[in-house]
């Protein structure tokens, strides 16, 4: 495409000017992390750190008793835990009802929509009386119990994502196979689930990122470290021992490198579902 | 109609919502019709007492405007600089797939990270902010950016908009890369008709996606909870408090668990009107284009 000088140089100038907006705020992050306390609180201040001090991220990845690192790293591990849990759950309930959505070609689209419709209700509205149902199974504080509460978002969108993917996928291969006598659970096993690798792994790595930024829920129904997810040990950070800026900046790139790492393999995959969109009104 | 293979492959899915939404959902309707503590499990029938105190208090109106200020502030400048970023990088400029990795990084960031590292940064004693306005001279002395309470919204919703014009802009370059090239040149191209071209050739091609990203953006405002909280706690002197922080003070500071459930309630009837009313706005649209 052929563009004037001036709309070329427009176009560059515009382009370095939204990276130094996106760019700035990130790099101050990195260089926090990096920085002495001392550098930090200076007046004015230090942009560019005396000497570069990694110690931080030392001390939050080791685990000795009662440290940040112990804290930070059981966070982790909780996150992980119910990421991987709500994921699974997530998936086992709405692959039946996504395939079934799809093969049925809009007959049960207003279906889908009410169940997509739910991502409307804020999460707070159902913190009381999960609260009280969690309560009632000795679930609180526990990986398990925010598992269940977390099923609450990733459930709606494993569902939409899923149906969207099978769309993709041609009904006549599993007619085929039908014809040749599988039964479904065959079918899903030999042709729809190897078929839909790709919109499953979309769909996994989606789950993760919505626990990962889970926060109500888990400030809600945790209290300790056996539970407390990373998004509640960086408010606590923020909003406790908020005297070593640096510490929290590193907490924050630590525990923000899974996300952008699975975000990167993730936006093919994800803007392709959002622009051919999985529910047309 | 309802064979029984069609019930057993939606049961699962079903039993599902209803133990993990329907269920709590019927509860918090219930509770949004009773006086209940959070406390005491049941609490008295009150009608529409709770709805009725909300629509009438002075704090429940005001939580409602600064939600729809958050709400429309953010959308639509998220809408506007996401769309002419898109646009950008649809040009063939070099480097550009750089910048789209960059703003990758934004839209990954879990929010109560880019909620913290903003509070950092606005911070009234050390803060970045403050340093670099202060040495370049466009202050005169440190400001307290979330503590004053004619700025806190406005800083909030910056770092949301930091955070999220990425993604509407990831959005329209996505729906833009499926037109065709030489349509697009045909369109781009300076012409008597340039306005008209845009609109018969690239505003079909990402309307959809927009809509989507639009609708998505209102019902996460609307909801808009952890970046208040973690920046403000919707202070200073209420300036930031939201419907969603109204409804935890209300259930959860006060224990008054009925009157945060009608909140709540009501919190989710905004968005459904606001959403209406977006969506038969941009369905007018493409007929006329």
């Amino acid at each position: 495409m052929r563009m004037t000088p001036l709309g070329r140089a427009l176009g560059y100038l515009a382009m370095i000017l939204v990276g130094i907006v996106v760019v700035t705020p990130l790099l101050w992050l990195v260089i926090m992390s990096v920085s002495s306390t001392r550098d930090l609180t200076s007046l004015p201040l230090h942009w560019i750190p005396q000497r570069l001090d990694f110690s931080r991220y030392h001390r939050l990845l080791s685990l000795a008793t009662n440290s940040d690192g112990q804290i930070f790293l059981f966070a982790l591990r909780n996150t992980l835990e119910v990421a991987a849990g709500a994921v699974v759950v997530s998936f086992l309930l709405a692959m039946p009802a996504a395939w079934l959505i799809s093969r049925r070609e809009g007959k049960l689209d207003r279906l889908l929509l009410l169940v997509v419709a739910t991502y409307m209700l804020p999460p707070l509205l159902f913190v009381v009386p999960l609260y009280r149902i969690l309560s009632g199974f000795s679930m609180l504080n526990s990986p398990w119990g925010l598992m269940i509460a977390d099923s609450t978002i990733v459930l709606p969108f494993t569902t939409w994502l899923l149906k969207g993917g099978i769309d993709s996928i041609p009904a006549e291969l599993e007619q085929a196979a039908a014809i040749d006598g599988a039964n479904l659970w065959r079918i899903w096993i030999m042709i729809t689930l190897p078929l839909a690798r790709p919109i499953i792994s979309t769909t996994i790595l989606f789950g993760v990122l919505i626990v990962w930024d889970e926060f109500l829920y888990a400030m809600i129904f945790t209290s300790d470290q056996s539970a407390q997810t990373l998004t509640v040990v960086i408010a606590d950070l923020a909003n406790g021992r908020v005297s070593d800026y640096g510490l929290l900046a590193t907490a924050g790139i630590l525990a923000a490198l899974p996300p952008v790492i699975i975000g990167i393999f993730l936006q093919r995959a994800l803007v392709a579902g959002l622009t051919t969109g999985g529910v047309k009104g | 109609m309802l064979g029984r293979r069609t019930l057993l492959l939606l049961l699962p899915l079903g039993l599902g919502l209803l133990a993990v939404i329907g269920w709590p959902l019927v509860q918090t309707v219930w509770l949004s019709f009773t006086d209940a503590q959070l406390g005491d499990a049941t609490g008295n029938f009150v009608g529409l007492a709770n709805y009725a105190h909300a629509l009438r208090s002075h704090g429940f109106r005001h939580a409602l405007q600064v939600t729809l200020t958050f709400s429309l502030s953010t959308v639509i400048i998220e809408m506007i600089l996401g769309l002419l970023i898109g646009l950008l990088l649809d040009l063939p400029l070099r480097g550009r797939n750089i910048l789209r990795g960059l703003l990758l990084i934004p839209w990954a960031l879990p929010t109560v990270i880019n909620a913290m590292a903003w509070r950092v940064i606005y911070n009234p004693d050390f803060g970045a902010l403050n340093a670099l306005l202060t040495q370049t001279g466009i202050i005169g002395a440190y400001r307290s950016w979330l503590g004053e309470p004619g700025v806190a919204l406005t800083a909030i919703a910056a770092a949301d908009i930091w955070k999220t014009f990425p993604f509407v802009a990831l959005i329209t370059l996505a729906g833009l890369q499926n037109v065709p090239r030489e349509l697009k040149e045909a369109a781009l191209i300076d012409g008597a008709n340039a306005w008209g071209r845009f609109r018969a050739v690239i505003l079909p091609a990402i309307i959809t996606p927009l809509t989507i990203a639009a609708v998505l953006r209102i019902i996460d405002t609307i909801k808009v909870f952890d970046i208040i909280w973690i920046m403000t706690r919707g202070g200073p002197a209420n300036a930031t408090k939201s419907l969603s922080i109204m409804v935890y003070e209300q259930a959860f500071s006060f224990g008054n668990a009925g009157y945060g459930a009608a909140i709540a309630l009501l919190s989710v009837a905004i968005s459904v009107v606001l959403i209406g009313g977006y969506m038969r706005v941009s369905r007018a649209q493409p007929a006329t284009a």
